[in-house]
This record gives structure tokens, sequence and C-alpha cells, in this order.
């Protein structure tokens, strides 16, 4: 066990955990920050996607030991009222099904159109793919994706 | 089942933007309950697995009760089977059922309201009106809302019978309503079983035989006990020997280690360090209360593999099944047939996948069990977890979580029951959570399929017999009834099935997943033989048994059933507008609900690339058009995935696929450019949609792959033969 110091969502944060437990656990188990999921624990469904400094990784294989002083979001703090232009072009296209990959695309949608804020749609195939939905809603995310776009 | 509480089921109530919590509820019925400022909460009762019931159900009810559905707050019940009738997600039937429930809920409630207003302004019942939660008496001016009568409306007895409102007068019903959870899905908000947490918590994870065929043999766990966190480890028996299994119980795995710690990881950890050794079972035979009363389950000894597997089924396919349905002379007209046409189709196992693994959480104690999760068929799994724990219904406790997921395979609930033992081993409360590779490896997965299709056609082209035999691993998927039986003069509809100790269960439209596939590919090709078009065949089979049926025992209605062809037809301008296209259609009948696709494509580097799929549906009422849409555009994708690229195969009874890095599901590139769907429009009472828009599409994808490739499609997933 070891005691890390840790940025999140713009608030300081103190764990008391084994340095290989992965950032995914951290949030979910210490601190109580539930919209972060577990999928495969093997980054290959995206549903764990976090921000570190502003960039989309995978927070299952990002051990907490990993991370340093570097600014973490999570999908509950992406905006202070739910309100991120993704979360509301997410909202308008209803584009949940059971719900559960959506707080990983969404934070991997945000990550895309930070870097590069007029994607194709070839680049949003191409960003949106490591995040499994496996309800199917991919026609709506791309739906989602190209409103938010417009929206700013 | 417990007492019904308002205050234990109302702990999730949140209030969304605008709209305040009254100080006090009144509870009408045990479905809805009205505050004093007019705000309505009404109960969801059915499991939300992403189908979205959670919206439509209530939807229904408000429309009856005539509230404005900004006044509506939504929570998700517990299982109460003295209130809520068929408490289960699975057949596509929440909808279905409930339509008429769910209207009387509503309609009553509304009734009472107009009693008590009409008490208190001493005005006949019968003239009192209302609009959007507000209660009227027209020729004396006054009006209240329902929140200043919902006080004396909840002492009034409920009505047995009321009026219902005439479908040209639903306000709610039929116009989208976005999803009710869909802001905290959104922000990431606790929802899920997964989320779900309890102050002094332990987390548990299972070890299950590696493979089918092998049982425990023995554990240590010294090494593991050692590990930081961890706090137990022993082995769990998920049923008494003396249990008789029901349908929603499993075969396989019966016996478990079980570790128990503090934190997630601590025991993802230390489950490494077990040293369990594991031995083969015997053969052995199993009664299991099933729905057709009991039936004798065998299971075999033994190590299966995919090799052996498909070896097995050529062979059984080769000799005569088990005649299921036989109309006319099949035989003879085979002898006589000028041109006989025989394909024969395969699917894989499949496993279910979904997204959020299995989990439940449970607290049991001496005198009763609380448990709180994902569950499909919570009203089913009560009872195996009464007869396990030995405890009466009513001192279970069962609280649904949203599930990210189920597709059938939340229906078979070993996990609940794994989760009561070890909380009961542990005196504390516990929450089991598999693993990924624990989801996949021990599934109850989509049998491995067979079928064998041949055709007669005589001098003329005409289509004299049809003969299908289906098989699989362990199970079949014919439905004999079903198009084209009713539609040919001679029909012969045979099965067989092999053994296994595998374990399957209803995934996602059972059977019609495989058959919806092979049917509709081999009447493409039955179609091309004859020299027609692909629609025109099937509209012309309709015709008959809509004019003329073969025998009495046809599933389906032929007009219907042509309906959507017709409406596929008009909407993709398949007559006019399919040249220099790759386009394949299909059309199936499943689960009371009618759907036809037309897929176009390219192929890209041997890579296909869907361009548009269209859909045409016939669910009779459609409650909620948008997420209608939205459960059918997944439900294609889903289709899409699973005949392109979903296979489990098997080596020595080990899965070989374990993680989403070797069991390949759709992703965001693979799925259709566009998806465009139209609902015939009728007054038909609504039947659902959360599995008939899944088949059908795999065999338009087919049809359209050999327009492209000028290969047909036989053997799934279909990655292999592109």
């Amino acid at each position: 066990m070891a005691k890390f110091n840790l940025k999140i969502n713009r608030k300081a944060y103190q764990v008391d955990v084994d340095p290989s437990t992965p950032m995914l656990w951290v949030l979910r188990e210490h601190l109580k920050l539930v919209g972060t999921k577990y999928g495969c624990g093997v980054a290959q469904c995206g549903a764990c996607t976090i921000h570190v400094n502003g960039e989309a990784v995978r927070s299952c294989i990002t051990f907490v030991s990993e991370v340093g002083n570097k600014e973490i979001t999570t999908i509950e703090g992406l905006s202070e009222d739910g309100d991120h232009p993704v979360q509301k072009a997410w909202l308008e296209h209803d584009v949940a099904q059971c719900g559960y990959c959506q707080p990983g695309q969404i934070m991997t949608a945000v990550a895309l159109l930070k870097k590069n804020p007029h994607p194709t749609d070839s680049e949003i195939e191409e960003a949106m793919s490591g995040n499994i939905c496996r309800c199917g809603t991919y026609t709506r995310i791309k739906k989602a994706i190209h409103t938010a776009i417009d929206s700013k | 089942m417990i007492g019904f509480s308002w205050l234990a089921a109302s702990c999730s109530a949140d209030a969304p933007k605008g709209l305040t919590i009254p100080d006090e509820w009144f509870e009408i019925n045990g479905f809805l309950k009205i505050g004093e400022n007019g705000v309505v909460t009404i109960m969801s009762p059915n499991p939300e697995i992403g189908q979205n019931v959670k919206t439509s159900m209530p939807m229904i009810v408000a429309e009856e009760l005539d509230v404005d559905w900004k006044n509506v707050l939504v929570e998700q019940a517990p299982l109460n089977t003295a209130i809520f009738n068929r408490q289960l997600a699975g057949g596509s039937d929440s909808i279905k059922q409930s339509w008429p429930g769910l209207r009387m809920a509503g309609a009553s409630a509304r009734n009472m309201l107009m009693e008590a207003a009409a008490k208190k302004w001493n005005v006949p019942v019968a003239e009192i009106t209302t609009e959007l939660g507000i209660l009227y008496h027209k020729s004396s001016g006054k009006k209240a809302s329902y929140g200043e009568v919902a006080s004396a409306a909840a002492q009034l007895p409920v009505p047995k019978e009321v009026e219902l409102k005439d479908l040209k007068d639903f306000k709610i019903i039929g116009t989208s309503r976005k999803n009710v959870d869909g802001f905290k899905i959104a922000t990431g908000q606790p929802l899920f079983g997964l989320d779900y947490k309890k102050e002094g918590m332990l987390i548990a994870m299972i070890v299950h035989p590696p493979a089918f065929g092998m049982k425990l043999k023995s554990f240590d766990a010294t090494e593991a006990k050692t590990k930081p966190g961890i706090k137990d480890v022993f082995q769990i028996k998920t049923y008494n020997d003396d249990y008789k299994p029901q349908w929603c119980d499993t075969t396989s795995f019966t016996e478990l280690v079980a570790i128990v710690g503090n934190s997630t990881w601590e025991v993802m950890s230390a489950r490494a360090y077990l040293k369990v050794e594991w031995e083969p079972f015997a053969d052995y035979k199993i009664a299991m209360a099933g729905w057709g009363g009991d039936q004798m389950v065998s299971v075999p000894a033994g190590l299966e593999s995919t090799t052996d597997h498909n070896a097995k089924m050529t062979a059984a396919a080769a000799k005569p099944g088990k005649i299921e349905r036989r109309d006319g002379k099949p035989e003879e007209a085979f002898k006589k047939a000028a041109k006989i046409i025989e394909r024969t189709y395969t699917a894989p196992f499949l496993a279910h996948t979904p997204m959020e693994p299995m989990n439940f959480f449970a607290d049991v104690t001496a005198d009763n069990a609380v448990l709180v999760g994902p569950i499909q068929s919570p009203e089913y799994m009560e009872k195996t977890l009464a007869a396990r724990l030995g405890l009466p219904l009513e001192k279970i406790d069962i609280q649904m979580t949203r599930m990210g997921g189920g597709f059938g395979r939340r229906l078979y609930g070993h996990f609940m029951v794994e989760a009561a033992l070890i909380s009961q081993k542990m005196k504390a409360p516990v929450k089991l959570i598999y693993s990924r590779e624990d989801e996949i490896t021990f599934g109850i997965y989509r049998p491995a399929y067979h079928a064998l299709y041949r055709a007669a056609l005589d001098a003329n082209n005409n289509l004299i017999a049809f003969h299908v035999k289906m098989g699989g691993v362990p199970e079949n998927a014919l439905h004999a009834n079903r198009f084209p039986a009713g539609a040919v003069d001679n029909y012969l509809a045979e099965s067989w099935a092999i053994e296994s100790n595998i374990s399957v269960g209803a995934m996602r439209a059972p059977g019609s997943n495989f058959n919806a596939v092979a049917e509709q590919s081999f009447l493409d090709e039955v179609a091309e033989a004859m020299g027609k078009d692909p629609i025109q065949f099937r509209l012309d089979l309709l015709k008959r048994a809509k004019e003329n049926p073969v025998g009495k025992e046809n599933d389906y209605d032929a007009a219907r059933y042509a309906g959507v062809l017709e409406l596929v037809r008009e909407k993709s301008g398949w007559d006019n507008n399919s040249a220099g296209k790759n386009r394949g259609v299909a059309a199936y009948f499943c689960h009371s609900s009618y759907v036809a696709n037309v897929v176009d494509l390219t192929v890209d580097n041997s890579t296909p690339v869907i361009q548009k799929v269209f859909a045409a549906i016939d669910c009779g009422i459609v409650v909620n058009p948008d997420a209608a849409i939205n459960m059918t555009e997944g439900s294609i994708v889903d289709g899409i995935g699973q005949a392109m690229y979903g296979q489990l195969t098997f080596s020595k009874g080990q899965p070989d696929q374990d993680n989403f890095d070797s069991y390949r599901l759709i992703r965001h590139a693979e799925a259709p450019k566009a998806i465009e769907v139209h609902f015939v429009e009728n007054e038909i009472n609504p039947t659902g949609l959360g599995e008939p828009p899944y088949p059908p599409v795999m065999g338009a994808l087919a049809n359209a792959l050999y327009k492209a490739t000028g290969k047909r499609q036989y053997n799934q997933p279909f990655i292999n033969n592109l």
C-alpha cells in the first residue's frame, strides 16, 4: 500500500492503495466516482475511458502509480451541470439504450473534438472504434458527435 | 418479495430540473402516487435492460391517467408479484403483456380522482372531465388539479371496471419521449448493479472450472489468503442435492470456489494465487422443471471441441430427423421434381457479452435476504433463492437495477444465488463481480445450429415442395409452423439435436436468430432459381398462405407479413432504384412482430461497407416512436455484427475466446452508414421490439453480400468466408 495524491475533476484527493491498482478501481471504489465503467479490463472496450491531461486513456490499464500530478477528468467532471456540448448532443439524440458504455463513448468523443474540432466521418469512425456499444447505438453516436460539432 | 413500501422504493427519487418534489405523496394504487402539487410518480414494473420499458411502460399509465408527461417522475419498482404482473425482461413481451394492465392502472386512478372531485363539488361524476392533470366541472366552472384531490382519492376503493381512452385521443402514446434515465447516463451517475454500494460491503469473485465437462476436485488457498485485503476463500454449491432446477437455473459449474476481500482489485489480484484442481465428471441426468413440465436433461461426460461438434452435426443431418410437421406428400413431390435445390447452413455458439458483466449484491441474514442488481427474471429467481436459502418468499427482497444489457444472459441468475451464499457464509453484505473472462467462459450460450433446406421445383419452375431439417448442439432452432409452412402444398419439417455438457439458453430472438439467416438466404436462392424477384416471390407465397393456407397451425398473419415486405419495397425504391446496387432483402416474423429489411452494401478490398439498411416493421401501435427507432437501429447493428463476426469455439471443453480481443463484436466503423426505419400504421395492440428487428437483417446482409461478391453465405460468421 502507498499514498497517492491525485487531481481529479479539479479537486485534490489522497488514496492509500497498492501501486498496481488501476485508476478504474481507484475511481470506482475508493473515490465513489462510478461513472467510469468496467467492461473488459484489457483496454478493448473503452467503457473505462477517462482523460489524463486531456487525452483519452483506458483507466483499466492505467496504474494509479503512473498518474502522478496529471489532471484527471472523469465523466462526472466533464461539466458542472451535465451541459457539456457533447452531453447535450447525447441527450438531444437520446443515444443510450442500456447506457452502460455511454460515459466512455462521451469521454472518447470529447477528447476527439478537442484534438480535431471538425472531424470527417471516417475520422469519427476511427476514433470511436475502440469503444464497444453492445446495444449498437453507433449510428446515433455519430449523429450526436455531428450535433456537438455544429453547436460549437 | 417483501411488503410493498414506497419508502423503500423511492430512495432513488430525485426530480429533474424544474420539478418540485411534493411534501406529501398520496398512493392512488400500486402503480402510482400523486403529490399535493400535482407531481406524479409512476412505477416501472419490469426490468430495464436497454429496451426502454422504464420510459414506455409509465407512458402508457400516464396516458390513461391523463397527465402532462413533464410532471411525471419514474421509479423502478422492486419485485412485487402482489401488484405487478410478469416482471420479466424476455420474449419481447413487456409491452404486449402489460398493455391492458398499465392502461387500467392509469384509467382507474383517473376515475378515483374524478370521484373525489365529484364528491368535493357535489356533482355527478359523469359531468367531470380531465385534461393534463386538471379536473373540470364545465357547467359550474370549477376546476382542481390532481394534487388537490389526491388525498381524498387515495381513500376511495379502486374501481373494478373503468372506461379506457379511445385511441384517437392519445396524447402521449405515439409521441416520442426521451429516456427517463438519459441525463443520469450521460453524467455517469450510479444506476447499474455494479455501481451499487452499501457500507461495510465486501467484494467477492468466483473461480469456475476452466472447461465444460470438468468439476471442482480440490483447492489450496494458502497463498491467496496471505494477500492484502483478502478475508476468506471457500467452496460454494449453487443448489442443494435434492433441488429440481427450473428453466432459469444452470446445470454448469454448480460447485465453485469463492474468494472474498475488501476491494475488487485486491480480490482480482489474489484470485490468481488460488491453486485449484479440477477433474472430469461422469455422465448424469437431471430433472429440470421446464415451461412444459418436468423434463430429464442428459448431461454427457467429456471435453467437447468445435471440430467434433461439426463432424457430429454433419453426420446427424444425413440421418432422418424427428418429423415435426408434414403437409401433403413431400417425399413424393421431391421424387418427381424437375429440379432440387439443397443447401446447408451453420452457425456457431455465441456468448451474450452484455457490457456490464454479471454481478449482484446480497445481504443475507438468518431471517431475510436483500438482493440488489441486474436480473431479467426476478420472479423466478426468487423461487430458486428461497429454496437454496431455506427462506420463505416474503423474506426475500429483490431490487432491480438498470442493466448494462442482458440479451437473455441475465435470465439465468445463478450469480444471484452465488452472491447470496457468499453473503450468508461471510455474515456480511457482499457484491459478487464477474470479470469479462468469467462472463464469456461461464456462459449460457446461444447453441450451435445446423439447417438443411431443400426445395423442389417442377418443370415450369414452380415450387412444389419445401423441406427443412434443423439440428444443433444441444438444441435446434426449428419453428415448424412458421413461414413458409402454410404456403407450400408439400412441406416437411424435421429436427434433431446432439447432447452436450455446454450450457445454453435464450439469446436475443432464440432460434429465430439463426432461422432468419438460413431460411431467408435459402429463399433468395430459390427465387433466383425460379427466375423471380425475391420480394415478389415471398409475396406470392404469402398470398397463397392468406387466401388458401395449407394446414391450420400457421404461426403468422400472412397479410401483416406481406405488409412489411410491401412497405420496405416502397421505401427502399426496390422496383426502380436497385440498378447498380448490391441489395439484399429479408423478412421475418418472431415474438409477435413483423420486420422486413433491405441492405445496400459495397465491398472495399474484400471488406463489406454497409451503406444503408431499410427496416419496415409492424408491431402494432408504436408507444414511443423515437425509442422504437433506436431499438431497431441497435438490433440491425447487433444482427450485422453477430452474422459477420460472432463466434465462440471450443477446444477440449474450453472456450477459445475469453475477452473482446478474441471474441469479436461489431465496432463503430463497421456499422451501417445509414439506417432508415418505417412502421406500418395500424390500431393493433402493441407487440415487442427487443427481438423482432434483430434476426432478418442477417438474411438481408447475406443476400446483399451475394450480390456484391457472387458468393453465397452458408456458414457464420461471414467474415470467415469473404
